[in-house]
């Protein structure tokens, strides 16, 4: 556990202690909620119609793969035009692309970033490495399968995938939310203890709250 | 580069001088006289820059080597000393003093080899791994492909083929 993270008591310059314990008093203990549909089906498929047109990706680039983010961004390929942009926080992003291979010590960061997106929010597994490990099967410090940690909606096969095969990776996305079946933060609620376990299993100094944000 | 050698033997232990170019050559040392020399090679004879410092894995005769590679900017001329640790306990010298950067190699060297610098700043700290358990990952001795498997799970269903006969099979179907 991390110094900063630890019980202490602290004194104020007035010269008033007290105890701090960073885990409950900084973090909600909350765990995450599942998130009901509208109350009649044309509204949900109206918000799902909503959803499926903006999709914006957190700029996180997990491996290699997030190279073919730069294309996508630029006139050639142009994501925009799809309703696909990127941004800065996890706070205002619903899409979590992980390009590439993933190491252990990444992944503790893709988790907080991926519980701090609001949801409802997806995962798009891009190249090899996030099916069955890719190239770095035998990697002692990279997982093989994302779908062990993270609710995936769609992969993108490919070492790497070009931007055309993202394209239609994204479209195929827009898709299952239209179709209603983009619920990948639901299972994330619905199985926590499973994805906990699995996430807790490979990350061996867990120094964060279970669900923080 | 031979008459640097031939000077510098008469003050230090040291092996033979291995040429592999004009401007590189690797000599080895014992791992007390290192340091000595080190000082010398910096302070008179102009290898003011330390390249690199890195260690193999010499399993079968249970020993570690340490490289520190050095860089004379002047000549231009790099000259690797090597010292030969014993497997069992790998214990060495520090040299941050020498050169600050020193401490960063050496901080890696002991997370992934497991080789001691006693003294060194920060060398407790994690370095590239987080919450590392088991043996460090560049020894020889630890098998990754073991770790691999028993840490990380497979696609169910997955199958692996042979890469040459199913390529065979996929581009002459009939044996031809």
């Amino acid at each position: 556990m991390r110094e900063e993270l630890r019980k202490r008591t602290v004194t104020a310059p007035d010269g008033q202690t007290f105890e701090i314990e960073p885990l409950k008093d900084y973090f909600c203990e909350a765990q995450p909620q599942v998130q009901r549909p509208a109350y009649a089906k044309i509204v949900e498929d109206l918000f799902n119609w909503a959803r499926s047109e903006s999709l914006w990706i957190l700029g996180f680039g997990t491996g290699c793969g997030a190279i073919e983010m730069r294309p996508l961004m630029t006139p050639r390929y142009d994501a925009y035009r799809f309703g696909i942009q990127w941004r800065p926080t996890p706070r205002q992003s619903n899409l979590f692309v992980i390009s590439g291979y993933l190491s252990v010590k990444t992944l503790k960061r893709v988790i907080r970033s991926y519980e701090q997106m609001q949801g409802p929010k997806y995962v798009v597994g891009l190249g090899s490495c996030t099916i069955n490990g890719g190239m770095y099967w035998d990697s002692y410090n990279t997982i093989k399968q994302l779908a062990d940690y993270l609710p995936v909606d769609v992969y993108i096969a490919g070492c790497m995938p070009r931007p055309e095969a993202l394209l239609a990776g994204f479209e195929e996305l827009k898709r299952i939310i239209r179709a209603g079946k983009g619920e990948g933060a639901n299972r994330y609620a619905e199985n926590f203890e499973w994805y906990k376990a699995n996430q807790k299993r490979v990350i061996q100094d867990w120094d964060m709250p279970d669900y923080n944000w | 580069m031979k008459e640097m050698h031939a000077r510098l033997r008469h003050r230090h232990a040291m092996g033979e001088l291995e040429s592999r170019r004009p401007d590189l050559a690797f000599v080895s040392v014992s791992k007390d006289s290192l340091r000595p020399l080190l000082a010398d090679l910096r302070d008179r004879e102009g290898f003011t820059h330390l390249v690199l410092l890195t260690a193999v894995d010499w399993i079968e005769d249970n020993q570690f080597q340490l490289t520190y590679l050095l860089h004379d900017r002047a000549a231009p001329r790099d000259l690797g000393v090597r010292v030969m640790l014993d497997r069992d306990n790998p214990v060495m010298d520090s040299v941050h003093d020498l050169w600050p950067t020193a401490a960063t190699y050496q901080r890696e060297l002991r997370e992934m080899f497991g080789i001691d610098f006693p003294d060194s700043p920060r060398l407790d700290e994690e370095f590239i791994l987080e919450g590392w358990t088991d043996k460090p990952p560049y020894r020889r001795d630890f098998d990754t492909l073991e770790y691999a498997e028993k840490t990380f799970t497979h696609r169910p269903g997955r199958e692996t083929h042979d890469p040459a006969t199913y390529m065979k099979q996929k581009l002459y179907p009939d044996g031809a």
